[in-house]
């Protein structure tokens, strides 16, 4: 369980996350908004790119604003970013491979193992010793993946990474997102638009509005929240 | 439970097993390895004293291009001052030798190591920056230590620690190792030299830090978001540059025997760059394409009667060249572009043999 207390964000006169106060639970919690709701804020803060004003992020019991940023991935924190990002000049295995050789679960005699293992359960089907510069972007957005989930995380967040792929690999994108959390153990927070993504992934959902939370809860009975559906479509179309 | 143990879900069609070397690989160790001898056995004979000491000076400026392609192509650092710090390695080596007489090995490895250490804390105030930053502080940096050395002269055999005296009181030479006294030899000596710090480079791109490098090269979030000690990977890159520029200031030094500053100017580490890029960034073969360029071509032109200086026009004209129609370098264009060479022959050999070529109508 990730516990948020209290989390704030300023950027000179801007506060783009504002007290934020959340429990994420085990398996995979969808955490939605508009555009400039402190989404990617919220990741940056976790994965240790940006220092909040105040407030704490508990972990599983560690204090996670203490812990230097490379570090937060080697105590089992994952991410992926909006704009994909990954390593062009490296293969599909070393992109994988770097990842794991930077965590503590690294033990040589198993590496082709756990790293062929990550690929396989993204399904990518490209060779492994393709650069990902030659791959498209379905399939490097799975490398991505791959990369989040090798060597037992903890914690995995998602931003986005479903954006700009056609439905079909959207599907192929959520079934694999479904099974982070039986197959791979972790706690996985997922920030998407596309709420038919959201709502087939995760159980529990936050929203995010102008820095605060807004909603949290089943998934279902967000989505159908009246100050949710304000906050996404402005308060005159819910009125009328 | 791991990754690994998910192999068995419904997405995993078959299980992937990687050799460690593959074909292609061991074919391409064996035509260097070929190269290699062919360079140590085969050219020495072929070459009169000039271009022999030329293909000297050629190899151990691949070295220098190759310190600057793992900063700049592997690990995104631009670095303006690797010139200065080839006169720091030579400097150190010159010190070195007539301070200790170590064996030429030793002075090598301990211009190496010294360097290396001198180059990581010029590094260190710059691992803050990039880009431009970063090229504009090497490039001061560079110019403080041409300064300095300017000042102070290379060691030549004098007292005290500048171990300088002016040379027409006589001034000693930096002696070449005894296996290896004449141009020959020497020649030899630096190709093993030069193929044994290219050998430590590729394992290192090869291995976890040109890993990392790629990733800081692409983003430094993501590095870091994969848990890449980042400053701790540049500083890595600034060791394992300056150490083979230290290296090849050695070798340089026993190379000239005495050495001047004006050997090494600040602008040499701008044409340094230009060609790197023109030999390809990304590659190591583009760090001994660098290598032809800087010094193989204008020995050439010397031997041609033509004015080397005609060279920054070229090089300036190359560098536009590979920025706009390819961007990693001779060392990649060429093999490309001779395969389709070689393709468009082969079809036009087999277009003449076989189908009769038809008759245009009308």
């Amino acid at each position: 369980m990730i516990e948020i207390k209290d989390l704030t964000v300023r950027f000179g006169g801007v506060t783009p996350l504002d007290k934020m106060t959340v429990n994420f639970a085990d398996g995979t919690n969808g955490l939605i908004g508009p555009n400039g709701a402190g989404k990617t804020t919220f990741f940056n803060v976790l994965s240790g790119f940006v220092r909040p004003a105040q407030g704490t992020v508990t972990a599983f019991g560690d204090n996670l604003l203490g812990m230097a940023h490379y570090r937060r991935s080697r105590w089992g924190l994952r991410r992926t970013f909006q704009t994909e990002q990954a390593i062009e000049e490296l293969t599909v295995y070393d992109n994988v491979l770097m990842v794991l050789e930077h965590s503590p679960k690294d033990s040589r005699g198993n590496r082709d193992e756990d790293v062929l293992g990550a690929i396989n359960f993204v399904g990518l089907s490209a060779n492994p010793h393709a650069r990902v510069g030659t791959l498209g972007a379905g399939d490097r957005r799975l490398v991505e993946i791959a990369r989040a989930v090798v060597g037992s995380p903890r914690v995995v967040l998602l931003d986005e990474p479903a954006a700009g792929l056609p439905d079909e690999e959207t599907e192929r994108m959520s079934s694999v997102i479904q099974k982070i959390p039986q197959e791979i153990g972790a706690l996985t927070i997922l920030v998407d638009h596309d709420m038919s993504l959201v709502s087939a992934c995760c159980a529990k959902t936050a929203v995010l509005d102008f820095g605060k939370l807004i909603a949290a809860g089943d998934t279902a009975d967000v989505l159908r929240n009246d100050q949710v559906k304000q906050a996404y479509l402005g308060a005159e179309e819910v009125a009328a | 439970m791991s990754a690994a143990g998910a192999t068995t879900t419904r997405s995993a069609p078959r299980r992937l097993r990687l050799p460690r070397l593959d074909a292609g690989e061991r074919v391409r160790a064996v035509v260097i390895l070929a190269l290699l001898l062919f360079v140590l056995f085969g050219l020495p004979p072929l070459l009169s004293g000039y271009w022999i000491s030329t293909s000297t000076q050629v190899a151990y400026y691949s070295l220098v291009a190759l310190g600057l392609g793992i900063l700049m192509g592997r690990t995104g650092l631009v670095s303006l001052g690797q010139i200065a710090l080839l006169a720091l390695g030579a400097w150190v080596a010159a010190r070195l030798f007539f301070a200790t007489g170590l064996p030429f090995p030793l002075v090598l490895l301990g211009a190496g190591l010294i360097t290396m250490v001198l180059g990581v804390l010029i590094g260190l105030p710059a691992l803050r920056l990039s880009g431009l930053y970063l090229a504009l502080i090497t490039l001061m940096l560079a110019g403080a230590i041409t300064v300095a050395l300017t000042a102070t002269n290379f060691p030549n055999g004098g007292g005290g620690f500048l171990g300088h005296v002016e040379t027409d009181r006589g001034a000693a030479d930096v002696r070449r190792p005894l296996i290896a006294h004449g141009d020959t030899a020497f020649f030899r000596y630096t190709v093993v030299v030069v193929a044994v710090m290219f050998l430590i480079a590729l394992v290192h791109v090869r291995a976890k830090p040109g890993r990392a490098w790629a990733a800081i090269r692409q983003s430094e979030s993501a590095a870091l978001a994969a848990g890449v000690n980042v400053t701790l990977y540049k500083m890595w890159a600034f060791a394992l540059a300056s150490f083979l520029t230290g290296v090849a200031g050695g070798l340089l030094a026993a190379d000239s025997g005495q050495l001047f500053i004006t050997s090494f100017p600040t602008s040499d580490s701008i044409t340094l760059l230009a060609v790197v890029l023109m030999g390809g960034i990304y590659s190591l073969w583009g760090a001994v394409v660098a290598g032809i360029l800087m010094k193989l071509l204008p020995a050439m032109l010397n031997n041609w009667g033509v004015a080397a200086d005609w060279l920054t026009i070229v090089f300036g004209a190359g560098v536009l060249q590979v920025i706009l129609t390819a961007p990693r370098g001779i060392a990649y264009q060429f093999p490309r572009d001779m395969a389709r060479l070689g393709r468009l022959i082969y079809g036009l050999v087999g277009r003449a043999r076989g189908t009769p070529v038809r008759e245009r109508a009308g």
